[in-house]
């Protein structure tokens, strides 16, 4: 008894692709890839060289094998494409002339980006492989103040702010998969609240991978200035291909004094088959810095769709009094591996982090937080709470904590749980036992689990990542 | 029709072990049946074969429940047919409030029924309305479902749970056990109002006291998995005072159907 089968999962929904002429570059890297990518956005010569100088660096570095607990195969960073774009007129005055197919596509996976047809309340960046192809609500956000536009465009019409912040909170030789990205990337989303501005709509980036040989590089910076606010979704899907692909984002949050930023993921890439045949690999490094007084950044993710994730939202709590957020849910089903959590750097006086990690793995997949506090010896009073909860389903798969706790001075509160539980046979045919599906059981008891995260989430963003643990776990537990 | 519950032969085993060995019970609508006997004998067993729990397995016999056959449906099936069993132990199910358990259970069966389902601020009217019927506080439907609830609340919300479903068969299994005597009251006297001439009840149960609250029209003793005694609420009286060990010498007898009615002892 209580031998959980294996089912075939519901097949992925954003498996399909985009039949688009693209503009590719030749595969492989080098000095000249890195030189073609900048001219190819005519960027200024201060952009080209900060890549070339993540590239040099990139040249020493090794992937990170040892320490995470995940296991890839060789990746040849020679047969990658680098950068592809959906071909289209060079300027495009406004969404009219963004490609009939392009704007299908967007449509297709929940993102309308016609003017009538918007998302109410969320202004949305689209990123189509390695170009942003429209952004919705510019100009009403314009009037707040708020630049949101492509990270190509923020170069050319906001190069100051850009140089200013671009690489100060993760620099181009902080890890492989940074400084690679700091080389290659080709587009993102720029965010800018100014002061005092409490940002009126969601801003949301939506990104697609299309291409089968293309690696995604994006570049998200988000700055809020003193006392500002703002709440940022991202979403992604990929189509369904047999070849592994290569995601390296890298995104940087400032908050100066009094200002909050609210990052919230729900990451939904192709995850492979059962196999393990396929998927996204997902190097990402995403950290944000409490530069001010009193600022805050919260991290909210739900990971659930790629083959390998690799990936620890942090936080520098560098302001006295800031605070640090960090709420997850990492889903692993099949042959899917996570190594995922955070790091939270106190420096400030009175500062606080929170974590909640809740890990979910099922099949034969490997579930794994990682997490560091660090409390240096200038950081008076800091208090940190971490809990990190597991649940297994099923008995092939594995789950495992693995919290590093670095403590500089006596007056800190350092406090972690950790609980790992199962799906137990009496719960689900309690459930039943009041006339509840086998499925609608899994998944309600999945959602309490996950609760203390689904609560810091947006609203819709909360109904999507229901549904889609749902979805992920449909016929997981026999 | 007027029969409910047809039990025919059951034999039921778990891990390869037999605990039920030719079971035979017929429940008419408007009825309650107790089922008695000592620690081990099959009570339990019985209750959760009925409700279909995954646990046991099958090995003979069949059960016939409103002209279908039982034993063929999904645990989720029964109850939306109208088969409702309150747990000995109800298990906690941390993060999912008990009114949001308690509608999803609830519009299943209506979507089942083809009947209207009910938004959040109707079913709140519902549910407050039922748990008056077991004297419960409003605060219990927003807090997880039986997590940090005592002993005596688990029981109640069973109770509520089987007041907001309204089913056809509802089967208490040792529902008097952990009960102090003014809960076992509220319990009693909430099952006591939701019956009717149309429904059936089956009151699993070790001891007699609940019984004079529930008062059954026929009472069954379990003994090795085989019905051994039958007759009125007076058997219970009797059982109380003489305990169960004198069962012990008491063939089982053959099966005690007769031309579809409940041989009396």
């Amino acid at each position: 008894m209580g031998t959980a089968e294996i089912l075939a999962n519901r097949e992925y929904k954003y498996g399909w692709v985009t039949d688009i002429e693209s503009e590719t570059i030749p595969r492989g890297l080098n000095e000249d890839t890195v030189r073609l990518i900048s001219a190819k956005k005519h960027e200024p010569e201060w952009m080209l060289e900060f890549r070339l100088k993540a590239y040099r660096h990139w040249l020493t570095m090794k992937e990170p094998r040892n320490w995470p607990n995940i296991e890839f195969p060789e990746v040849d960073y020679q047969d990658i494409i680098y950068y592809s774009a959906p071909k289209q007129k060079a300027e495009k005055a406004s969404l009219d002339e963004v490609d009939p197919e392009l704007l299908r596509t967007f449509e297709k996976l929940g993102i309308p980006l016609a003017e009538q047809k918007q998302l109410a309340g969320v202004a949305v960046d689209a990123v189509f492989d390695s170009v942003s192809v429209a952004t919705t609500y510019k100009e009403k956000l314009k009037k707040h103040g708020v630049i949101f536009c492509s990270f190509s465009e923020a170069v050319r019409e906001h190069p100051e702010l850009v140089r200013k912040y671009l690489g100060s909170v993760v620099p181009t030789n902080d890890n492989f998969f940074a400084a690679l990205n700091s080389a290659v990337f080709s587009d993102g989303s720029f965010c800018f609240i100014p002061t005092g501005v409490r940002c009126p709509m969601e801003l949301s980036t939506y990104f697609r991978i299309n291409n089968s040989e293309s690696g995604q590089f994006e570049r998200t910076l988000i700055v809020a200035e003193e006392g500002a606010y703002v709440s940022y979704l991202e979403g992604c899907t990929a189509p369904q291909f047999d070849r592994n692909q290569l995601h390296a984002a890298v995104v940087e949050l400032v908050a100066l004094d009094d200002a909050e930023i609210k990052y919230s993921t729900v990451q939904n890439w192709y995850a492979g088959d059962e196999t393990g045949k396929g998927g996204i690999y997902n190097f990402v490094t995403k950290r944000g810095k409490c530069a001010g007084r009193n600022s805050k950044i919260s991290w909210t993710q739900v990971e659930t769709g790629s083959a390998i994730t690799w990936k620890y939202p942090s936080c520098i709590l560098l302001g006295d009094n800031s605070i640090g957020e960090f709420y997850s849910v990492a889903l692993t089903n099949h042959a899917q591996e996570a190594d995922t959590g955070t790091k939270m750097i106190h420096l400030g006086k009175n500062t606080r982090s929170t974590i909640v990690s809740k890990g979910i793995s099922a099949g034969h997949a490997n579930n794994s937080y990682r997490g560091l506090v660090k409390v240096m010896p200038r950081a008076e009073n800091a208090r940190n709470y971490t809990q990190c909860d597991s649940m297994l389903i099923g008995s092939n798969c594995s789950a495992n904590t693995f919290p590093y706790i670095e403590v500089m001075n006596d007056s800190s509160q350092v406090e972690h749980e950790a609980s790992t539980s199962k799906i137990s046979e009496e719960q689900l045919f309690y459930l039943m036992q009041r006339g509840i599906s086998h499925e609608d059981a899994v998944s309600l008891i999945i959602n309490g689990f996950c609760k203390d995260v689904f609560l810091q989430l947006p609203m819709e963003f909360a109904v999507e990542a229901t549904r889609l643990l749902g979805l992920k776990l449909e016929g997981a537990v026999g | 029709m007027n029969e409910m519950l047809e039990i025919r032969n059951l034999h039921a085993a778990i891990d390869g072990k037999e605990i039920l060995r030719g079971i035979n019970l017929k429940v008419n609508k408007g009825e309650v049946h107790a089922i008695m006997g000592p620690n081990g004998s099959g009570k339990s067993t019985l209750a959760k074969v009925l409700a279909g729990h995954p646990a046991y397995e099958v090995t003979a016999g069949e059960v016939i429940y409103d002209g279908k056959n039982l034993l063929e449906m999904s645990p989720d099936e029964r109850a939306r047919e109208g088969v409702f069993m309150a747990f000995q132990y109800p298990v906690e199910v941390p993060g999912v409030s008990n009114a949001q358990f308690l509608r999803l259970a609830y519009n299943e069966k209506q979507k089942h029924l083809g009947q209207e389902e009910l938004d959040p601020l109707e079913f709140k009217d519902l549910l407050k309305e039922k748990a008056a019927l077991v004297e419960m506080d409003a605060s219990f439907m927003a807090r997880s479902v039986n997590e940090g609830f005592s002993g005596g609340e688990k029981k109640r919300n069973e109770i509520l749970q089987m007041a907001v479903l309204d089913p056809k068969l509802s089967v208490l299994d040792e529902t008097d056990s952990g009960l102090d005597i003014d809960a076992l009251r509220i319990v009693a006297e909430g099952v006591n109002k939701l019956h009717d001439k149309d429904k059936a009840v089956i009151v699993v149960t070790h001891y007699q006291r609940l019984l004079n609250y529930i008062v059954p029209d026929f009472v069954h003793v379990l003994s090795a998995g085989r019905i051994v005694k039958e007759g009125g609420k007076e058997l219970a009286l009797e059982l109380e005072e003489k305990g169960y060990d004198w069962l012990k010498n008491v063939k089982s007898e053959p099966p005690a159907i007769a031309g579809g009615q409940v041989v009396r002892a």
